[in-house]
């Protein structure tokens, strides 16, 4: 019986990876997929998006590990997480037109379940930064209701699930210091220089 | 430990539940057969337990789908003549389309115990888990099933 073993293992990997495609299709018209995740490439390196029914719910940074994001998607939302690139068409397309310099506004449904409590509002007054212009962390403190609490701003501004488009990238330090991102220095700058708000 | 996301799990097993079900209903079966294994799987997927063994279920929910097609393949099957089984240039498992043949032509029971045991390693009692029998019909399945391809491969070789 040992010839049944010997299976050419590439080709049934072929095979089996043709067919997960088309799983994947209808795993999503039968809308059993709570979380859809794709890689978007970008000039700051390969961003995991993520999205609920409800909107974009995450974007990861390189550094942050896919892997390690995507098991916390599962821990936090719902284990059906999949691969489900045709959902978050529209979040790769303006990601792709913002680093293009063609998108100066994000016109994407938002799903902010991944915080709550002050750090949610730290980030909606973030939201509300405009395109090439700044702040600061005691500013989205006042306006998320607590102006002297821009520590615990700087805090949540650091957990932000949705960088890039919940741009906490444009707040800096009441000096001028650039302050910290979850993304690393460089690629806040990358970004205020992309929005001209940075020389 | 907490369930690993779908997609972990999705990338983990689908090629050995691809093999099983290439050795149990054929290359043309295999895909609907597939979708339908991680389609179940996917719903059923939030309410399992943390450390279940992921293997074995959807093993077992594989052989499930493949009884499922053999079953209704049997009820269509009308009587015709002499259709060619492998369509040429189809996706066969090795070298040897003759010795998978004889395995697809086994009872759905036989082939499935075999399947398990010859393929995929199994105890005697993971093969009846898989198979929802026990760990002694597993055997005697295995058993006949081996009895029977071994006659059928010295009649064609």
């Amino acid at each position: 019986m040992k010839e049944l073993r010997m299976l050419r293992t590439t080709e049934i990997d072929d095979l089996s990876a043709r067919a997960t495609g088309l799983f994947r299709d209808r795993a999503e018209q039968a809308r059993l997929v709570d979380v859809a995740v794709a890689t978007v490439d970008s000039p700051i390196g390969d961003l995991l998006v993520a999205g609920t029914r409800k909107g974009l719910v995450r974007i990861s940074f390189p550094d942050e590990g896919h892997g390690d994001v995507v098991e916390e998607l599962a821990i936090m939302l719902s284990p059906r997480v999949l691969e489900a690139p045709a959902r978050l068409d529209d979040v790769r397309r303006e990601l792709d037109e913002y680093f293009d310099g063609r998108r100066r506004r994000f016109d994407l449904r938002l799903d902010m379940s991944l915080t709550h409590g002050f750090t949610k509002k730290v980030l909606q007054a973030t939201a509300r930064i405009p395109f090439g212009s700044v702040s600061t962390y005691r500013d989205v403190a006042r306006r998320a209701g607590n102006d002297r609490a821009y520590r615990a701003a700087g805090n949540a501004l650091g957990s932000n699930p949705i960088p890039i488009v919940v741009p906490c990238h444009r707040v800096l330090h009441s000096d001028g210091g650039l302050g910290g991102y979850g993304g690393g220095l460089d690629v806040k700058r990358f970004l205020l220089r992309l929005e001209h708000a940075l020389d | 430990m907490a369930l690993p996301p779908f997609e972990t799990f999705l990338e983990e097993h689908r090629t050995p539940v691809y093999r099983l079900l290439l050795a149990m209903v054929g290359p043309h079966a295999a895909d609907d057969c597939f979708q339908d294994t991680f389609l179940s799987a996917l719903r059923a997927y939030p309410r399992l337990p943390a450390g279940s063994n992921l293997r074995a279920w959807v093993m077992t929910i594989a052989t499930r789908k493949a009884f499922d097609h053999l079953r209704a393949q049997k009820r269509r099957a009308v009587p015709v003549a002499e259709v060619p089984e492998q369509p040429v240039g189809a996706p066969e498992l090795n070298g040897e389309p003759e010795l998978w043949r004889a395995v697809r032509s086994l009872p759905p029971m036989q082939r499935a115990a075999v399947v398990h045991r010859y393929v995929f390693d199994l105890t005697y009692e993971d093969v009846g888990r898989a198979l929802g029998c026990s760990e002694e019909a597993a055997r005697a399945n295995a058993y006949e099933g081996r009895r029977r391809l071994k006659k059928l491969l010295e009649v064609t070789t």
